[in-house]
């Protein structure tokens, strides 16, 4: 058997990076004999982890030179991505970031917009993240930062002392990642009922939801329907 | 009813037990009360619990209760298409869901790299939805909050002004609210034959209403002494608490998205960003009324390009891997499929058909990473944070609803102030709950 009739392979610029671990192979859950869904060779990576190297171009740099002296132990990678920087710093200098980010001249990133959370399974070490997104309305720039902890020990330090606005936006984060901001004033769920088990926006949490019949058909609940990704 | 606990004494008041509860309240010395303000009160805009402890008529304390109206859709949508999405989060702030589509539309976008290719035509529908939507939703909170201090005519002068508006959408989407109108790429359909006479006929209408609506009210005494000095928030307070829109406007800033980082080409429209100094409920009214005046603007001139410039444009991305593959049509029973798009995936292309399958079940990819994409709500800055992890479904959306933060101001404006204040105070922050839980 020849390979004349194969289509080719891509020439050019070998991937130098080592290949991200691998997600998922094949689709549909099927994995025991034959291939019949076309899919069966389908290999799917995470996401390759970013990190931007300088200049970072726009006035990310000026923020960065800002930062640096004072954090520049604190900042695990910077990345620059859809004309946003992102700036991974580690959690024990949260706080104190924080606050610089606020008060320098330089930086004066005074508006915060809130805490969002993401659970990533598959990033051992740093599964739960607590992003930041910071709105300086002196320089009008925005920033976003972002934390990670580890899912065994799912601590952040509260920022509420630097941002006040974070008050609410912490219990839910907490609510609904599980993580657990030290320092917060009053950390309780807001809005899942106070006896709740679980933090549903976790990848781990199921969606529940029940078939769904019309007409003699049913139709599967949306997490149990045939997913493309 | 009274009971003995830890706390000290606790009087139950079930509304029809008064003479027996004056009579043990007076019994007691202590001048302390609790009360427990929703989560069902019309004056608290929907399902919003305050527990208010009282001396005498002053709040000594303020606590804000949320969570009743939580029905996780930013979980739901990470179990449905990029595309579905919109029908999710168009239900999360319900009296603006064109802002909800648009700040979740802007993500998406960028996060497909497409945010340059959106037709301009699509672009200036979107900026014309979003300024009638940011009216109906300064109506209904003008006239919520006349209602809540016990002036009916702006109630019923505000929902009837908002009926037109919500006319306007009816003929445009198909739906009143809920539209899931804008779509990532552009918008569901385009405006349909006609529509251009409804929007203009209400420009020449509305100026007027307006007018009716601020001789009512702008000097009206019994208004003003409700609402002037009034839950007090200056501009320090404002930027702690990251209070953003007509309160912190009425706080003397002029920070307003559309001007300092404007998106869907706002920076071509002339308009201005009204403000007061006042910090006060009338200055946040006063921002509000501006606002919509400086709206009725920019409707016009959106409405002039389109009947212009780009009369006839698409209003879809030129993208067959993204764009919608059909638009809908109007029929005699309201907005449903296109005939002439079936007839042709149906009758004479397989090709055309597989792609409107693929299109419409499986959706597009959208390449892993995330991205902040903000709009100016009617409340203040409405923030999507969108995570894709290179697949057909969000990972994680995350909405940074102006309401949720708005209303963390609840302490600082209403303690020390009087329980009337109470509700002037919170309708000023104008909540809607729908967006606060989600």
């Amino acid at each position: 058997m020849s390979s004349e009739n194969l289509p080719g392979v891509p020439q050019g610029e070998a991937p130098d990076q080592t290949p991200e671990p691998v997600v998922r192979r094949g689709m549909f859950g099927a994995g025991d004999t034959g291939d019949t869904s076309g899919y069966g060779r389908l290999v799917v990576r995470r996401p390759a982890r970013l990190a931007s190297a300088r200049p970072y171009g726009s006035y990310f740099d000026d923020v960065a030179d800002a930062l640096e002296p004072v954090a520049g132990d604190a900042i695990e990678r910077v990345v620059v991505d859809r004309d946003e920087v992102t700036f991974h710093i580690a959690r024990e200098r949260l706080v104190d970031v924080m606050r610089h980010l606020r008060d320098d001249p330089a930086l004066r990133f005074e508006l915060s917009l809130g805490v969002s959370g993401v659970h990533y399974p598959d990033e051992t070490g740093g599964e739960l993240r607590a992003i930041y997104h910071l709105c300086s309305i002196t320089h009008n720039r925005r920033i976003r930062v972002e934390v990670a902890c580890p899912d065994s020990d799912r601590h952040i330090p509260s920022t509420v002392s630097v941002y006040p606005t974070h008050d609410w936006h912490e219990r839910e984060t907490y609510d609904f990642f599980g993580i657990v901001f030290d320092g917060h004033p009053a950390l309780t769920r807001i809005e899942m009922p106070d006896d709740w088990e679980g933090h549903p926006q976790r990848k781990d949490y199921p969606l529940g939801g029940i078939p769904v019949e019309y007409r003699g058909a049913e139709t599967p609940a949306p997490d149990q329907r045939r997913s493309y990704a | 009813m009274s009971t003995t606990t830890t706390e000290g004494k606790v009087y139950d008041v079930a509304g029809q037990d008064w003479d027996e509860l004056v009579e043990t309240v007076t019994e007691s010395a202590e001048e302390r009360l609790v009360i427990n303000m929703g989560p069902q009160h019309p004056s608290t805009h929907g399902v919003l619990r305050l527990v208010l402890t009282l001396d005498g008529e002053t709040v000594t304390e303020a606590r804000t209760v949320i969570g009743y109206l939580h029905t996780g859709i930013e979980k739901n949508m990470e179990f449905r298409t990029w595309t579905q999405g919109v029908t999710f989060v168009t239900r999360m702030d319900y009296l603006a869901p064109i802002f909800n589509e648009t700040a979740y539309c802007l993500g998406v976008e960028k996060l497909l790299g497409i945010a340059d290719r959106v037709p301009e035509r699509a672009q200036a529908i979107r900026v014309m939805m979003m300024e009638l939507n940011r009216i109906s939703s300064h109506l209904v909170a003008l006239a919520t909050f006349g209602m809540e201090l016990g002036a009916t005519t702006p109630m019923i002068y505000g929902f009837r002004e908002r009926e037109m508006v919500l006319d306007i959408f009816e003929y445009v989407t198909g739906l009143r609210m809920n539209m899931a109108y804008v779509r990532p790429g552009g918008v569901s359909v385009d405006l349909p034959a006609g529509a251009v006479d409804k929007i203009g006929e209400f420009l020449k209408v509305m100026p007027e209403r307006i007018k009716d609506i601020r001789k009512l009210l702008d000097e009206n005494p019994v208004y003003t002494r409700r609402t002037k000095d009034v839950a007090y928030l200056d501009l320090t307070g404002c930027m702690a608490l990251g209070i953003t829109g007509p309160m912190l406007r009425a706080a003397g800033l002029p920070w307003d998205l559309r001007k300092s980082q404007p998106y869907c080409g706002y920076e071509t429209y002339e308009f201005d960003v009204p403000t007061e100094k006042t910090c006060d409920v009338y200055g946040r009214y006063l921002v509000r009324m501006a606002e919509m005046e400086e709206s009725l603007k920019i409707v016009e001139q959106a409405l002039d390009r389109l009947t212009g410039p780009l009369k006839g444009g698409p209003v879809m991305i030129d993208d067959k891997k993204i764009g919608w593959p059909s638009q809908l049509a109007l029929g005699p029973d309201g907005l449903g499929n296109s005939p002439d798009h079936i007839a042709h995936i149906m009758g004479s292309s397989m090709e055309a058909l597989i792609h409107h399958f693929k299109l419409v079940t499986e959706g597009f990819r959208v390449p892993a990473g995330q991205v902040y994409s903000a709009v100016e709500s009617p409340r203040g800055e409405l923030g999507a944070h969108v995570v894709s992890d290179g697949g057909t479904r969000p990972y994680r959306v995350h909405f940074r609803d102006p309401s949720f933060t708005n209303l963390q101001a609840v302490p600082a404006t209403c303690e020390g102030g009087m329980i009337a204040d109470v509700i002037s105070a919170v309708a000023s922050i104008d909540p809607v709950m729908g967006g606060v839980d989600r």
